[in-house]
């Protein structure tokens, strides 16, 4: 039915429609309801992801037909009490205002700015919470190291104990020497063990991120935590002779997973810290801009994380000779140095 | 202009947003029971996707390629890695794929009419949707873990502490005006009512305007200037509501009271042009008062 009386009403013309009107808020919506229901028609495809179904002359029109919306509900908010109109115009002007300002860049280009510099910059810019990080993972390293060796019974505490399996005070440097070199996996199953890695290194980083929220504290012990494990792992390792294998098995992935770590547990402090000094902005405003920058770094985590799992998962367990997995791990090291801190192109993104 | 109570509960979850031109944008926060509807209604979606994803590759991996046992290598290792790349997939890209396109909202948050919007009437950027979503770990899933443990008590006090420090940031979004939780505040984002879902959203264009006989009452009802006085906006409002609705007993109710208001005595059977032409004549009282600053917000306001 309102169908029909519509294009009645449009066969008529408008002009007997505004003759008979007679409060000046009615012929205000009737002079202008068809370029708002135009409109309309252009956000409701823009919603739906459909772009290609708006004309060029639809797409050129969106931005003035958008102001006029604009100015049309800022005269009605004064001038109508149609409430029926003024809900509709308020509607409308907001889901144009949605579309207008959205999220605009593609995946694609995002991603092509993140890994041309985005993603370095936003590293260099947190450098000082990395350090931060970084002198809590020594310091976790030594603290796991002299507990071990001051009493061989902190390793329980500190290892869980379906992680260490042979790995225990007291085991041969036969067994030791069998769970670094040879394949203790087979070469079958390491795609699987690859992918079941960095899910878990994933979250783990992540947990050391957002438990930066609360002022950074419980990101540090996160990271000390972790590392103490390390430690008490490198002290075990070293009794039996094995302390350079054990660090070249481990660089092979490490060097990789431990920065991606790093950089986790920096980004977590870095909002932290801008949460507990936010200098002259107010709380909320630097928690947001910290928060963004981040996750910057955060999204990039996530890519290194998958690059160690693949080098833990299948090089590690390929690569058999001490000299070579050095030479991997280390080269992982200095191109992961090389990309964030001698890459240096125009910033290109970030917390504006 | 006093704020009468039946407005002051809505204007508490309403936001101001300036847009580039200088308008305000009238945003209403969403409520806290919508946004858990909504995320209820995620999770039973990511669960059921999971479910159904395990089910079929498993029919794959025993049926199809006829498997038995985890030792062989081949099909059933790379139906493992796609298994495992599918249950990260579903726990950290559902929300973000979903928030970043043109809707920003996910299906639950479509479903409940809720979606995301920058605090400061920026751009929504991808960075914050990215930062705000990393957060949900700690906010739901861990406390979740803690509290099926916290049944086994295999935590032991230390799974306690950890349950109550964890809840802090389940509870966040009671704590703030912007019902924001800890996700929100570090992007910089806020979940807002999605406009356009209630059905005032839509325009009805078939409806005339206002004709000559029921403004200037050549019907026969005509009102006085100290007849129009008693209402306000408000009134106006619920008059337009029920005239759209077109209900014919709550229409008889409605002239009788305002009969009863106005002194007059209340006929029979001709409710709907009475109602028309009391709606036309308040409505071009208050407009013409209007155009001259002077609003009259119910009946309780004292015209000014």
């Amino acid at each position: 039915m309102a169908l029909l009386d519509f294009f009645r009403r449009r066969k008529a013309g408008a002009a007997p429609d505004l003759d008979a009107a007679t409060l000046r808020s009615d012929r205000f919506r009737l002079e202008r309801q068809g370029d708002w229901q135009r409109l309309e028609a252009i956000v409701a495809r823009l919603e739906a992801g459909r772009l290609r179904r708006i004309s060029d002359d639809d797409l050129l029109a969106l931005p003035a037909l958008y102001r006029m919306a604009a100015s049309s509900l800022a005269i009605a908010r004064e001038t109508t009490l149609d409430a029926a109109t003024l809900n509709y115009l308020e509607a409308l002007v907001q889901r144009a205002w949605f579309q207008l300002y959205g999220t605009r860049s593609s995946l694609g280009s995002w991603l092509r700015r993140f890994f041309g510099g985005g993603w370095s910059e936003s590293v260099r810019a947190i450098t000082p919470d990395v350090l931060i990080a970084l002198a809590a993972m020594v310091a976790g390293t030594l603290v796991g190291w002299l507990l071990v060796s001051g009493d061989p019974h902190w390793f329980h505490a500190l290892v869980p104990g379906e992680f260490g399996g042979q790995r225990a005070p007291g085991a041969s440097a036969d067994s030791l020497r069998s769970t670094i070199f040879g394949d203790q996996q087979g070469t079958t199953g390491l795609s699987a063990f690859a992918a079941y890695l960095f899910g878990n290194n994933t979250k783990v980083a992540i947990l050391a991120f957002a438990l930066g929220f609360a002022f950074g504290v419980p990101s540090i012990l996160l990271l000390i935590h972790n590392m103490a494990l390390l430690g008490a792992m490198l002290w075990l390792f070293d009794g039996a002779g094995l302390g350079t294998d054990f660090i070249a098995w481990l660089s092979v992935h490490g060097t990789t997973e431990l920065f991606a770590i790093l950089l986790a547990g920096g980004a977590g402090i870095h909002v932290g810290r801008n949460m507990a000094f936010p200098g002259n902005r107010s709380i909320l405003a630097a928690a947001a801009q910290s928060g963004r920058r981040a996750a910057i770094v955060m999204t990039g985590v996530v890519v290194m994380l998958m690059v160690a799992a693949f080098l833990e998962g299948f090089v590690r367990q390929l690569v058999n000779v001490t000299p070579a997995r050095f030479a991997i791990g280390g080269a992982m090291l200095a191109f992961w140095i090389a990309y964030f801190y001698l890459l240096r192109r125009r910033p290109a993104m970030g917390a504006d | 202009m006093a704020t009468a109570p039946h407005l002051a509960r809505e204007a508490k979850r309403r936001r101001e947003l300036i847009t580039p031109e200088g308008l305000a944008l009238n945003l209403t926060i969403a409520s806290r029971g919508a946004r858990a509807g909504a995320i209820i209604l995620d999770f039973i979606l990511i669960h059921v996707t999971m479910l159904v994803v395990t089910l079929l590759l498993m029919y794959l991996a025993f049926g199809v390629f006829g498997v038995s046992g985890m030792s062989a290598g081949g099909p059933l290792e790379l139906l493992a890695v796609v298994w495992l790349i599918m249950m990260f997939l579903f726990r950290y890209a559902y929300f973000l794929y979903f928030e970043l396109g043109p809707r920003g909202a996910t299906p639950g948050k479509r479903i409940t009419g809720i979606r995301i919007a920058a605090r400061d009437g920026g751009r929504l950027t991808a960075e914050a949707v990215i930062a705000r979503n990393l957060l949900r770990d700690i906010e739901l899933f861990l406390p979740l873990v803690l509290v099926a443990g916290a049944q086994s008590g295999d935590g032991g006090l230390a799974g306690l502490a950890a349950l109550g420090w964890f809840a802090i940031f389940m509870t966040f979004p009671f704590f703030n005006r912007d019902a924001m939780r800890a996700g929100d505040l570090v992007a910089g984002t806020f979940v807002v009512e999605a406009p356009g879902r209630r059905r005032e959203g839509a325009l009805d264009v078939s409806r005339a305007a206002l004709g000559q006989e029921a403004a200037q009452g050549s019907h026969g009802y005509r009102f006085g200037e100290a007849e129009l006085a008693v209402y306000g906006e408000y009134e106006l409002q619920v008059l337009e509501r029920i005239l759209r609705d077109n209900r014919a007993d709550a229409m008889v109710q409605v002239a009788e009271t305002i009969c009863a208001k106005i002194g007059w005595t209340a006929g029979r059977g001709d409710e709907r042009a009475f109602l028309e032409a009391f709606y036309a004549q308040l409505r071009a009282r208050l407009e013409s008062d209007l155009r001259f600053g002077k609003r009259k917000a119910d009946k309780h306001a004292a015209s000014e």
